[in-house]
């Protein structure tokens, strides 16, 4: 049944995480590494995304940490010759990257095979033109789209079209360079934006308001066709699907309807002739049956993983497995095992996602939410009523909210406009709305939201009346009670509602609803996701829990063999998917050694929540109600909370108080390391250093503690109005800007400020402990100076340019620190290092986001290491010297600013990658080209606009601007630039900000397109500095034109490509790094 | 809302709420995983004598069409006069409901036509005990009047006999073709189909002897319940087959099992049926396969099909037939519903090939 032929296949990754191309693709590439690996096949894997894991050792069986573009991927099948390649696993870049080598004639060239979907499907798909035509032959209704080469042609088509239009760049991903105009003023922005992404920008007449509906179809080359899923937009049509609120199935759609777009789908798959996998969206009339497809999607995506996630059907298995010939009915369902894959799942709950945003991480963004997709992350809620998912998914999202009601009060000027113009916050004010008064009309109207949405969230908002209307527990009845934990109400939503936050303690009052409800027979059942609606038996571990229901599908055994796992929770700035492969090292560890595995997470990106990665699965909430609920059912012999990222290490204290067992290091061992107070107090005893810091509760006392310590200082507030959550002020002025901004400074919530060094390097150490002892470390440096979070920095492992004094004093102050804390498991310091003087920033008793990279630089699995030792198991001590390998790994950051509308590109000490990438080299210029290709930059052709800030940092990037000089590049920079430079020799063109007269203006030059990179460095972050900078980044960004803010990383970056064109990179795989 | 017991044959009791016609009832009670179609269901003559539970726990979300009927007498939405099945038995009952084509709400619809409906029931779990067990028979009983307890019988019922029409019904007169539909409880997107494509319906009651009259094609229709008490049918079919003018014939569902006993094939009990839209079905000998609405308890017996007849389609889930076919003459069937209504609507072009045969 299958082509013989094929021995060896590669499969294209989709690199970095980003805004649009999340954790989704490690989830997808992994199950069709997965397939191949079934079939006996050799795979290569090209992906520079160190911390995914399916670049971990055994997934694949070469693995390349490379920039996934036609450039390299050539190389690579130079080298590696396979037969076959898979090109829908890796998101729009590895779709992208396989049309253009399939254009270029590569594929060819070698004789490799694009298995599944025929490139020239691909084609049709992407291209709106042909992609119109191609369904316009068997009569199925599109947008009606017009594409335009030009400014002019844009604006002739919107005013035949009819304003509102929709903009949209061709082959862009997730919507980049799109959006809505009401009129020519905003078409022209929009245009020019789009037209710097793409040759090509498409005209549409836009839909607003209409319902947003999609399939995820499948079909093998017998012409068999299944649609897995249907899922239905709360947000109508306007709103991008990544930024949408989804439910599955679809809520609102009759029988005729839900039909009549599945066999629409299906016409559509066979017409363009789909092998795998395919997505439809549809904008649907909502007072008709009209329709229009949006767009199809020839590969994977991050609906299809939903898709997955929300059914139970691997789709991406399947996908690669019908890729390499087979039919869908020579393939099993996984779940029942029993029964076939050529069938539709029935669903017995509904599933919610809720998109995840990190918009206040960014300064001057714009909030409003569109056309374009900004959200960071996404959770997946499962429930049994639509108030249990949604408010399950509200906490899910983990912004601070409780659920749909007995949140904080939003502040809304304006709740019709906030209404009206969607923003990351609109459900809760759909919250305020009604609890105003609004009528489920007027919303309605506002909103375009459908009734049957509106209807079912004001019985959430009736529900929490009557228990207000309580006002003491005493005369809570059961029956309400059990009301509201069937629509998803939690303990603390309970307690607050009736009151009895103003008689005790919260986590108390929470303790009482407990004990209460529990009394009353009012627990919540598991059940399982079968597939089938329970039709057939199913061995299945995939589990929710919910309160609609009286029995468990789970019989639990009591044998103390489960080990519970705490996942990371929602992809968010800060934590992505590198606490999902230290998640899944925990789970096969567990496993091999005998224990049963069991993960608790919400992720619908990622692999950990995949079928087959553990023993039982609970996709379920990380609140600490929720995880008591699983561990009182499952009563494991332990919980690991250090391998998830902070979402569970915050659990570890309330859960031992609860006796709950958890391994490694003690929870009271965490609490002193989370605690500054006791934290601090800890290293003066041991004698450690760190940066003078006090907590401060009003100006005074912050003034006087500047007085002492001086300028600059790293401020992080502990209540949070708005924008950044910590910044570092050099100056009063700037001071008391961020503190009226940005913070309420008060008794209960006080200001920590902190003494800020200057040209410090931070160094990290990642290691694991046993028992206070050190068996196993790494140590890396940042590329930037501290100032820059150690998210976004540039990291270089092992540690290139640190004194042999520094590390030694790194390890004894770690081995300390280890032993004062007794730690057992994983851990991650963080030091600052000026000249031989150390001191500890920060300490966390969990893996960092850096565990994958180094762990795999090193080969030696750091994770693995820590869980034996938190099983208790005997591990030997790796001997292998951390300095003896002769090459290099470089930890680049991506960044998603393109999706991130006004927001200013600039780095500072709050993290703002959505992503990064790692890549190794046989010297540091080597790893770093690679991984700055990988992220994104390309190496410039001829002109690169300067502009190095203050005189350090001119002074740091003078040998860089000679270099580049010396090379043949022509230099623009802007005033003070331009006169260091002139005065040091190098010849370079003067041109002007935004905020001076005269010609050049650098924005004019960067429109035109004359630049190829810029390097733009904010000399410090005062007000003016900042509106003419952003002007210049901002224009960068948008025009897709590559922009460093960092002196010492474009040093390194000029350095590295002035040294060695990118023909000159080995082309090797993890493996010949030895 | 009134409470509720459902209480099984077994004993096993789930307790719920009352929101259609206050009234107990009993039957069979079978379990539907199909995600979206209740009004069709419901007016599903199939569901004759049965108390249904939908796996999907959301139910009424867009409310019910308006009950109107065509000027040729079939329903604009529905799939006959009136709700066939006993009762309804869901998960999460939307108390209000949102679609530009509802007229009402599912409770009013309900206690319109006195079906009584119960909601707040972890049908899941009802599934599974039906799964285990086998379809029991069950009564919903009011708890405040525990009295008051219903019975019914569900096997050896000729269901069949009370949906069927009552005379002759002629649809879309004087066209080319002619097609006796024999109505063992059919299903109006059934009749649809066929008028849509041109041909004349001559609809007639189950055990109606149609070979006197004038025809080109036989269609047998779905029905409720146990296909051995309609033995009228068969011999009817059979006389039909004996013929020697040879004329094409299509079943469904019933239709499938009563030209199955024509054939000789003996029918048996499922444990608990077919009733979903996500039956997997592949023709057999080929790589064709199928998504199907399917609503059926009882299944043929391959095995005991006559020499002349051979299995047309198969369920890839349990291997249980889903159609048969003559080696040599122009008669098949499916056990599935290729007329959907409610479900996926992949394999209307069965009523294609019928057609072209005529």
């Amino acid at each position: 049944m299958i082509d013989k032929n094929i021995k060896k296949v590669l499969l294209l990754g989709s690199g970095a995480l980003k805004i649009g191309e999340a954790g989704e693709f490690d989830y997808s590439g992994s199950q069709a590494l997965k397939a191949l690996k079934e079939e006996g096949i050799e795979t290569v894997l090209i992906n520079p995304n160190i911390a995914t894991v399916q670049t971990s050792e055994g997934v694949a069986d070469q693995i390349y940490f490379l920039p996934v573009t036609p450039y390299f991927v050539e190389k690579v099948i130079e080298k590696e010759r396979p037969q076959g390649i898979l090109l829908a696993f890796g998101g729009q870049t590895a779709l992208n990257c396989g049309v253009s080598l399939y254009k270029e004639g590569v594929l060819e060239k070698y004789g490799v095979q694009v298995l599944g979907t025929p490139v020239q499907a691909i084609i049709d798909t992407e291209d709106r033109d042909l992609f119109v035509r191609k369904l316009d032959e068997i009569d199925v209704k599109t947008i009606k789209s017009q594409a335009c080469e030009t400014i002019e042609e844009a604006r002739a088509a919107a005013v035949d079209l009819g304003y509102p239009v929709i903009i949209r760049a061709a082959y862009a991903l997730g919507g980049l360079g799109s959006g809505f105009c009401d009129n020519e003023g905003e078409l022209n922005k929009l245009a020019e934006k789009a037209f710097s992404f793409s040759p090509q920008v498409l005209v549409e007449k836009s839909l607003k308001g209409w319902k947003e509906i999609e399939y995820e179809v499948v079909r093998d080359r017998f012409d068999n066709c299944i649609t897995v899923c249907n899922m239905e937009n709360f947000d109508p049509l306007g709103i991008h699907t990544g930024e949408s609120i989804v439910i599955a199935p679809s809520q609102t759609l009759t029988n005729s309807e839900y039909h009549k777009l599945r066999a629409l789908s299906i016409k559509i798959i066979r017409h363009i002739g789909i092998v795998g996998e395919c997505n439809v969206q549809y904008a649907f009339d909502p007072e008709s049956e009209d329709y229009r497809v949006i767009e199809v999607n020839a590969r994977l995506s991050r609906s299809s993983a939903l898709a997955s996630k929300a059914t139970g059907y691997p789709l991406a298995f399947v996908a690669a497995k019908l890729g390499l010939g087979y039919g869908l009915f020579d393939l099993k369902n996984s779940v029942t095992r029993t029964t076939s894959a050529f069938f539709e799942p029935a669903l017995d709950y509904v599933v919610c996602k809720i998109p995840r945003w990190d918009l206040g991480k960014f300064r001057g963004v714009d909030r409003e939410l569109g056309s374009s997709m900004k959200s960071v992350g996404e959770v997946m809620a499962i429930g049994r009523t639509f108030e249990e998912a949604i408010q399950k998914g509200l906490r899910m999202i983990g912004q601070g909210m409780h659920g749909f009601v007995e949140n904080k009060e939003l502040e809304i000027d304006n709740v019709d406009a906030a209404l009206r113009e969607p923003t990351d916050k609109r459900i809760f004010v759909i919250s305020k709305a009604m609890k105003q008064g609004y009528t489920i009309d007027q919303i309605h109207d506002l909103t375009k939201i459908d009734k049957w949405f509106l209807q079912k969230l004001h019985n959430i908002i009736v529900t929490s009346q009557e228990l207000r209307a309580c006002k003491s527990i005493n005369v809570l009845d059961n029956a309400l009670l059990r009301k509201a934990k069937v629509q998803g109400f939690t303990d603390f939503q309970v307690a607050r509602a009736v009151g009895l936050e103003n008689e005790m303690d919260i986590d108390d009052a929470i303790m009482v609803i407990r004990n209460r409800r529990k009394s009353a027979g009012i627990v919540p059942v598991v059940k399982q996701i079968d597939t089938l609606a329970a039709e057939y038996p199913a061995q299945t571990n995939y589990l929710y829990l919910t309160y609609s229901g009286v029995a468990n599908d789970v019989d639990y055994k009591h044998d103390k063999r489960s080990i519970v796992v705490l996942g990371s929770g929602a992809y968010r700035i800060g934590s992505s998917v590198e606490f999902d492969w230290c998640g899944v090292q925990a789970l096969n560890t567990i496993r091999k050694e005998g224990f049963r595995s069991v993960m608790i997470n919400y992720n619908p990106e990622t692999v950990s929540t995949d079928y087959d990665m553990c023993d039982r699965l609970y996709f379920d909430e990380l609140t600490f109600e929720r995880v008591l609920d699983i561990l009182e059912m499952e009563n494991p012999h332990g919980v690991i909370v250090s391998t998830g990222g902070q979402i569970p290490n915050n659990l570890a204290m309330r859960l031992d108080e609860q006796h709950v067992p958890i391994l490694g290091t003690t929870a009271k061992s965490i609490d002193n390391a989370e605690d500054r107070e006791k934290f601090s107090a800890m290293l003066n005893r041991i004698g450690v250093d760190q940066p003078e810091w006090s907590a401060l509760t009003n100006m005074e006392d912050v003034n006087a503690f500047i007085d002492k310590v001086g300028f600059p200082v790293l401020v992080r507030p502990s209540y949070v109005l708005s924008g950044a959550a910590m910044n570092v002020c050099s100056n009063q002025e700037e001071l008391e800007r961020f503190l009226k901004l940005a913070a309420n400074v008060s008794q209960k919530h006080p200001v920590v400020i902190s003494k800020f060094l200057l040209n410090a390097k931070e160094v990290e150490m990642d290691a694991v402990a046993r028992n206070g002892e050190i068996i196993a470390y790494a140590i890396s440096e940042h590329i930037e100076f501290a100032g820059v979070h150690s998210g976004d920095a540039t990291i270089q492992f092992p540690a290139q340019k640190l004194y042999v004094e520094t590390v030694r004093r790194i390890k004894r102050i770690s081995g300390e620190i280890a032993r004062e804390l007794k730690i057992s498991g994983p851990f991650n310091i963080q030091f600052l290092a000026r000249d031989n003087d150390i001191k500890v920033i920060e300490c966390n008793l969990r893996a960092s986001r850096s565990f994958p990279f180094v762990s795999k630089v090193l080969k030696i699995n750091l994770i693995e290491l820590a869980t034996k030792v938190m099983l208790g198991l005997p591990v030997e001590k790796p001997n292998k010297s951390l300095f003896d390998f002769d090459y290099v790994g470089i930890k680049a950051s991506q960044f998603s600013f393109n999706r991130l509308q006004k927001a200013d590109p600039v780095l500072g000490v709050d993290m703002a990658s959505t992503g990064e990438v790692g890549c190794l080299g046989d010297d540091s210029s080597c790893a770093l080209l690679k991984a700055m290709l990988s992220v994104g930059h390309r190496i410039p052709e001829k002109n690169i606009l300067l502009s190095t800030g203050g005189a350090k940092q001119k002074a740091e990037m003078l040998d860089a601007a000679k270099q580049l000089k010396d090379k043949g590049y022509n230099l623009y920079a802007t005033g003070g630039t331009s006169k260091y430079l002139t005065e040091n020799g190098i010849e370079n063109t003067r041109v002007f900000w935004p905020s001076e007269d005269g010609t050049p203006q650098a924005l004019d030059l960067l429109h035109g397109r004359e630049i190829d990179m810029v390097v733009n460095i904010p000399k410090d972050l005062s007000a003016g500095e900042l509106t003419n900078g952003y002007k210049i980044r901002r224009a960068a960004v948008d025009l897709n034109i590559p922009l460093i803010t960092n002196s010492r990383l474009a040093s390194a970056f000029i350095h590295a490509f002035c040294q060695m064109k990118p023909e000159e990179l080995a082309i090797k795989s993890w493996a010949e790094y030895k | 809302m009134r409470n509720v017991t459902l209480i099984l044959d077994d004993g096993s009791r789930f307790h719920g709420k009352s929101f259609g016609y206050e009234k107990p009832v009993a039957g069979e009670v079978v379990f539907n995983t199909a995600m979206t179609g209740y009004p069709e269901s419901l007016t599903d003559p199939s569901y004759a004598g049965q108390l249904m539970a939908l796996t999907y726990p959301l139910v009424g979300n867009y409310g019910v069409p308006s009950f109107t009927m065509e000027e040729n007498g079939l329903a604009t939405f529905m799939e006959s006069g009136k709700i066939h099945a006993s009762a309804i038995i869901v998960s999460d009952y939307s108390m209000e409901y949102s679609h530009w084509n509802a007229k009402e709400s599912l409770a009013d619809w309900l206690k319109r036509e006195q079906v009584p409906g119960i909601t707040g029931i972890d049908t899941r779990e009802l599934t599974k005990v039906l799964r285990e067990h086998g379809v029991m028979m069950g009564k919903i009983v009011f708890d405040d009047e525990p009295d008051n307890v219903p019975t019914a019988n569900y096997c050896g019922v000729n269901f069949v006999d009370m949906v069927s029409c009552k005379e002759v019904i002629r649809y879309n007169e004087g066209a080319a073709k002619k097609v006796v539909l024999v109505d063992c409880g059919v299903k109006h997107n059934i009749i649809r189909c066929l008028i849509n494509r041109g041909v004349e319906v001559i609809r007639v009651p189950w055990n109606y002897d149609f070979n006197k009259m004038e025809f080109d094609g036989l269609f047998l229709a779905n029905g409720p319940g146990d296909p051995d008490t309609c033995e009228a049918a068969v011999v009817n079919i059979r006389t039909f087959l004996a013929n020697p003018r040879v004329r094409p014939c299509m079943g469904i569902c019933m239709g499938n099992q009563l030209l199955s006993k024509a054939a000789g094939a003996k029918i048996y009990k499922l444990k608990y049926g077919h009733r979903s839209h996500n039956q997997p079905v592949r023709k057999v000998g080929t790589n064709q396969c199928f998504i199907t609405s399917q609503n059926h308890g009882y299944a043929v017996d391959n095995d005991t099909l006559g020499a002349d007849w051979e299995p047309l389609y198969v369920n890839m889930n349990d291997g249980s037939n889903e159609g048969i076919r003559h080696k040599t003459n122009p008669w098949f069937s499916a056990q599935f519903h290729p007329e959907a209504c409610s479900g996926p609507v992949d394999t209307e072009f069965l009523f294609d090939d019928f057609v072209k045969l005529l």
